[in-house]
């Protein structure tokens, strides 16, 4: 198959300029080898999912001129070293490590593979062959808000934690500041199932939250179980990583969703023409690296267009979700009218906002 | 009435948390009493989980679902069974091994099921009785297999304790020796006892994919084997007591999960998550104090290899 | 049943070493048929699960990496299993050896010395042999199955190092992600192996292993572990102290596990993140029997184990096989293994039984 393709390319080589020709010599060259490290299996129908997806699409795009491999449910401890060397040391030259947990076995490998490029997802360590990439998850959250602070009834809000990591606690803030901002009445109620994904305790989670009053299920763990618990009950839901849509038709009001996809095309494609450069990226609405699904069409109009407004306010940089005033649980004002929080601040985010119940689990 | 009425979801959510349980250390609990440690429930459960949802998805028959998953829990068992009870192979390590087995089996059958939504398995809705309050939701809101798990607790304690072949069964349990001398076939009354609680991991699995979280995705046991392993020594190998473990380990679940939005438990909730662990351990310490009661119940040849010449 | 089993009379010397060659002979076969079945090629799939791995001096190395808490915790668990105690919570005493002695590499950062590593390895043993003294405790005063208490006993470590993790011990430049600090060069293992990752931690699995058998050959409560586990009646007979087994098995066995689970922090990981062993606890205990609780045969069991989970990791690399089909050839493997032993002690016989009166009848076979 290979040399089919690569005897068509020289044929049609054949007809060009000899200068054309030499340039085009690179992509005749051997493809190039991407590994990925996921830390679930890729049947998680979550974040490993969506990473495969990105995969995927990657393969889908560039065709032969890439080769890739994918190593799953490899745990965050000693083994990711090992994994992340073999495939550094199996001629991969540009690897994907995506969760935190891998941050310092990438960093300790891309050490002995100086010519290996590295992309760390979620970690803030960088040398001159790694890059680390994550996305605004908190600007979808903040659009959600919105649209769960009109829809809401009970102006209780249940939404089921992961792990108390900066990130989620970002997104619960980003979504309390949206949701207060058009209904002061809502509150926030978080229950931590301290698991990336356990459909049974994430139902159960779901449904502890609905019986204490809330009206609307938010979720930062992967599997639809509260999508469907919210659709039984008669609920709305908010799915999370992918569409979760067919898991409760109607309750699903929308989903935040991770697209990885144009991530892999364009970093790969950098790394193939060389104008690959470590970097840090922390890409948003704007940079296509998370979407929200389609609206349910039981949210009225008006609804559909604010959210709509804030995405697009949020993509052209006039919107930040995090945007002074911004409160505390105390009610002190601790980012003043008309400040943003820096990414630094963001980043290690580890206090609720004004709106949120209960207390941060230090 | 607020207060009623949340006592009544707590208590109903309790149920679909313990049912699964409550089935997989029902099939221990009839496999250890005949000797046999199956360590392997975890793997017997996915694999139940998988084959009764690539059924129910692919035939739309809930019903064809669960059957697939008991004879999937049951193949399993039987693969064990032929492993310890005629190959004599280490029980413990063996039902070790089928839970590694297991995992990878069901993942590959499931490749293509991951994100294929199912409609769960019907609820019981009777008129009027259903819509009672308090009383509708506990007792008349639920699915079928919700009943035939507490109906199986009331069935396995009268089997075992008022019928003869329940009586032949702790028999081998308790000296396969003596109940060859007699002249009972250990192996073959062994043989049904690992395949009957296969079947009923299987069942486990299937309350998982079917009705609890009808959905497929890898490991969405997550532990819970285990759980039912450890409920079949909290209950002293008594059938009620099962019962009252899984309830007991799936209320505290269920009541952190509230507790952690009440102002008076604000410790951090990985502390609030080892209570179901911790409220087991303190209710077996309170139960086991009593010596003798303990050693009546426990198999005597629990986990031990028998050759009838060897 | 026209297969049956005849005992030997005495156990077969030859088939003890037999019977893992002709398992892993069958294990290829099926698992060829396996990958083919999957659409795999069989020899390049066996290739990179048995060979792959071994080619290179670093693939070594890390075989004694993988199996180095493999062989530490089953060493430590054979001696509670020979004379029954049923701690299957060594992955527990494993988290609390690393929370302990991990803990004390955070306590006295930057006051570090070289006297560090060895109080941390002392706190390790410790640390897991606490978590073990609870079952013990529970056992021996209140009768509580140590089965049950020792696996509940794993979660709540899980979640204790959750919190610690997620909580106290953050790396307070590290934007409050969940992993303490890099440990400093004093809280780290010495490498055997430079420019590997090969440990001081597999001298003491090594170590274990010498010392494991020392103690069954050799001493007092060796000999009692024995006996109890073959009659506990005569045991009793022989007035030896029961609860003195069960402490000291579980001791013993948390000890080696903290010791692992330490191991591990203070080696190839170097901090304290939430998820420290993915499992091993658990796979000691398939390690524990596979090596017929001898401690050679742990060793080589061990090392077997470990080498099944680096061919795993090849055959996703190379030949791109999903993890599924790895575990579902690692399972057929152990069932090969397994029942193949039942060759050291039983013939294979074909036809009629001859009559059950011309057999030797002897008790209970050691489980």
């Amino acid at each position: 198959m290979q040399s089919n393709s690569l005897a068509g390319r020289a044929a049609r080589l054949l007809g060009l300029g000899a200068g054309i020709a030499l340039l085009a010599s690179a992509a005749l060259a051997e493809p190039l080898k991407v590994g990925f490290v996921y830390v679930g299996p890729v049947g998680d129908h979550g974040w490993t999912y969506q990473h495969d997806q990105g995969r995927l699409a990657l393969e889908a795009a560039l065709g032969d001129q890439v080769e890739t491999t994918y190593v799953e449910s490899v745990p965050e401890g000693a083994d990711a070293d090992r994994v992340i060397r073999q495939l550094a040391a199996s001629g991969h030259e540009l690897i994907f490590t995506t969760s935190f947990g891998y941050m310092n076995p990438t960093v300790r490998v891309a050490r002995s593979f100086p010519n290996v490029r590295f992309e760390h997802a979620t970690g803030y360590q960088r040398a001159p062959n790694v890059s680390t990439y994550a996305a605004r998850f908190y600007e979808g959250r903040y659009v959600v808000g919105l649209v769960a602070g009109r829809m809401t009834k009970s102006n209780v809000i249940g939404y089921i934690g992961s792990h108390p990591i900066p990130e989620v606690i970002r997104g619960i803030n980003s979504f309390t500041l949206a949701l207060r901002s058009v209904n002061p009445e809502a509150e926030v109620r978080v229950v931590w199932v301290n698991s990336w994904y356990d459909p049974g305790r994430e139902a159960d989670a779901a449904k502890a939250l609905i019986d204490q009053g809330a009206d609307i299920i938010l979720q930062h763990t992967d599997s639809p179980a509260p999508v469907q618990a919210a659709q039984e009950r008669g609920v709305w839901a908010v799915g999370q990583a992918s569409d979760m849509a067919r898991f409760g038709p109607d309750a699903h009001l929308t989903a935040i969703v991770d697209i990885w996809d144009a991530y892999y095309i364009d970093h790969t494609k950098a790394a193939i023409d060389g104008s690959w450069t470590s970097q840090d990226t922390w890409g948003g609405l704007a940079d296509d690296m998370l979407r929200l699904s389609d609206w349910n069409a039981a949210i009225p109009a008006d609804v559909v267009a604010e959210a709509e407004a804030a995405k697009a306010a949020i993509m052209s940089g006039e919107l930040h979700p995090f945007r002074g005033p911004v409160r505390n649980q105390a009610g002190e004002v601790v980012v003043p009218a008309g400040d943003i929080v820096p990414d630094g601040d963001l980043l290690s985010m580890d206090w609720y906002v004004e709106g949120v119940q209960g207390s941060v689990p230090k | 009435m607020e207060m009623l009425d949340l006592t009544v979801a707590v208590l109903v959510s309790t149920i679909a948390a313990a049912t699964p349980l409550l089935f997989a250390a029902l099939g221990e609990l009839i496999t250890e009493k005949a000797g046999v440690l199956n360590l392997g429930v975890e793997g017997m459960m996915l694999v139940g989980a998988i084959s009764g949802f690539a059924t129910a998805v692919t035939t739309g028959s809930a019903t064809l679902g669960i059957l697939a998953a008991v004879l999937a829990g049951a193949g399993l068992a039987l693969l064990f069974a032929v492993l310890t009870l005629s190959l004599l192979a280490n029980q413990v390590a063996t039902g070790l091994a089928l839970t590694i087995f297991g995992i990878g089996l069901s993942s590959l059958i499931g490749r293509g099921y991951v994100g294929t939504p199912l409609d769960r398995l019907p609820r019981l809705d009777l008129p009027v009785l259903s819509d009672l309050p308090v009383l509708g939701p506990l007792l008349f809101g639920h699915d079928a297999l919700v009943y035939l798990s507490v109906a199986l607790v009331f069935a396995i304690a009268w089997f075992l304790g008022r019928t003869r072949p329940g009586l032949v069964l702790r028999a081998v349990g308790e000296s396969h020796d003596a109940a060859h001398a007699i002249g009972y076939s250990v192996i073959a009354i062994r043989y049904a006892a690992v395949v009957f609680g296969g079947a009923l991991s299987g069942l486990a699995g299937a309350y998982l994919s079917l009705a609890y979280t009808p959905l497929w995705i890898e490991n969405m046991t997550a532990g819970r084997g285990w759980i039912a392993l450890a409920l079949v020594v909290f209950s002293t190998w008594k059938p009620g007591r099962v019962l009252l473990g899984a309830y007991l380990f799936g209320g505290v679940t269920i009541l952190q999960f509230h507790a952690q939005n009440m102002a008076a438990f604000q410790v951090p909730s990985q502390i609030l998550a080892m209570l179901p662990y911790l409220a087991t351990i303190a209710v077996l310490v309170l139960i086991s104090r009593d010596v003798t009661r303990i050693r009546l119940n426990a198999p005597a040849c629990l986990g031990k290899v028998f050759h009838p010449a060897g | 049943m026209p297969i049956r089993l005849e005992p030997r009379g005495e156990a077969s010397v030859a088939w003890v070493y037999l019977t893992p060659v002709l398992a892993v002979g069958l294990t290829v076969i099926a698992g060829g048929v396996l990958f083919a079945a999957l659409g795999f090629d069989p020899f390049r799939t066996l290739h990179a699960i048995f060979v792959e791995p071994l080619t290179s001096l670093y693939g070594l190395t890390e075989l004694g990496v993988k199996a180095t808490p493999l062989v530490l915790i089953a060493i430590g668990l054979s001696f509670g299993f020979r004379a029954n105690v049923w701690n299957i919570g060594a992955e527990g005493q494993l988290t609390l050896g690393a929370i302990f002695g991990g803990g004390l590499a955070l306590w006295f950062y930057g006051q570090e010395g070289p006297w560090l590593l060895p109080a941390m390895i002392l706190a390790g043993a410790v640390g897991g042999a606490l978590w073990a003294a609870i079952p013990a405790f529970l056992k021996t005063h209140f009768n509580a199955n140590e089965i049950l208490t020792s696996l509940m006993l794993t979660y709540v470590a899980t979640q204790l190092l959750a919190f610690l993790g997620y909580g106290p011990w953050r790396y307070p430049d590290g934007f409050n992600f969940p992993q303490s600090r890099m440990f400093c060069y004093d809280a780290t293992m010495p490498l055997l192996v430079p420019g590997t990752r090969l440990h001081l931690g597999f001298g003491f699995a090594l170590f274990a292993v010498a010392g494991g058998w020392l103690l069954i050959a050799r001493t007092l409560i060796g000999f009692q572990i024995k006996v109890i586990g073959l009659t506990s009646a005569a045991a009793a007979y022989a007035g030896f102290n029961r609860n003195r087994i069960i402490w000291f098995t579980l001791l013993t066995g948390g000890g080696l596990a903290g010791i692992a689970g330490l191991s591990e922090v203070a080696g190839p990981i170097g901090q304290l993140v939430p998820s420290i062993s993915p499992g091993y606890g658990f796979t000691a205990i398939i390690v524990a029997f596979l090596g017929r609780l001898h401690p050679l045969g742990i060793l080589a069991a061990g090392t077997l184990m470990a080498l099944s989970y680096l061919g795993a990791e090849s055959a996703q690399i190379i030949i791109g096989l999903p993890l599924a089909a790895t575990g579902v050839f690692q399972g057929m493997l152990l069932f090969f293994l397994l029942a193949c032993d039942v060759l050291i002690r039983f013939r294979l016989r074909l036809g009629r039984p001859v009559p059950a009166a011309a057999v030797a009848k002897s008790a209970e076979a050691g489980a």
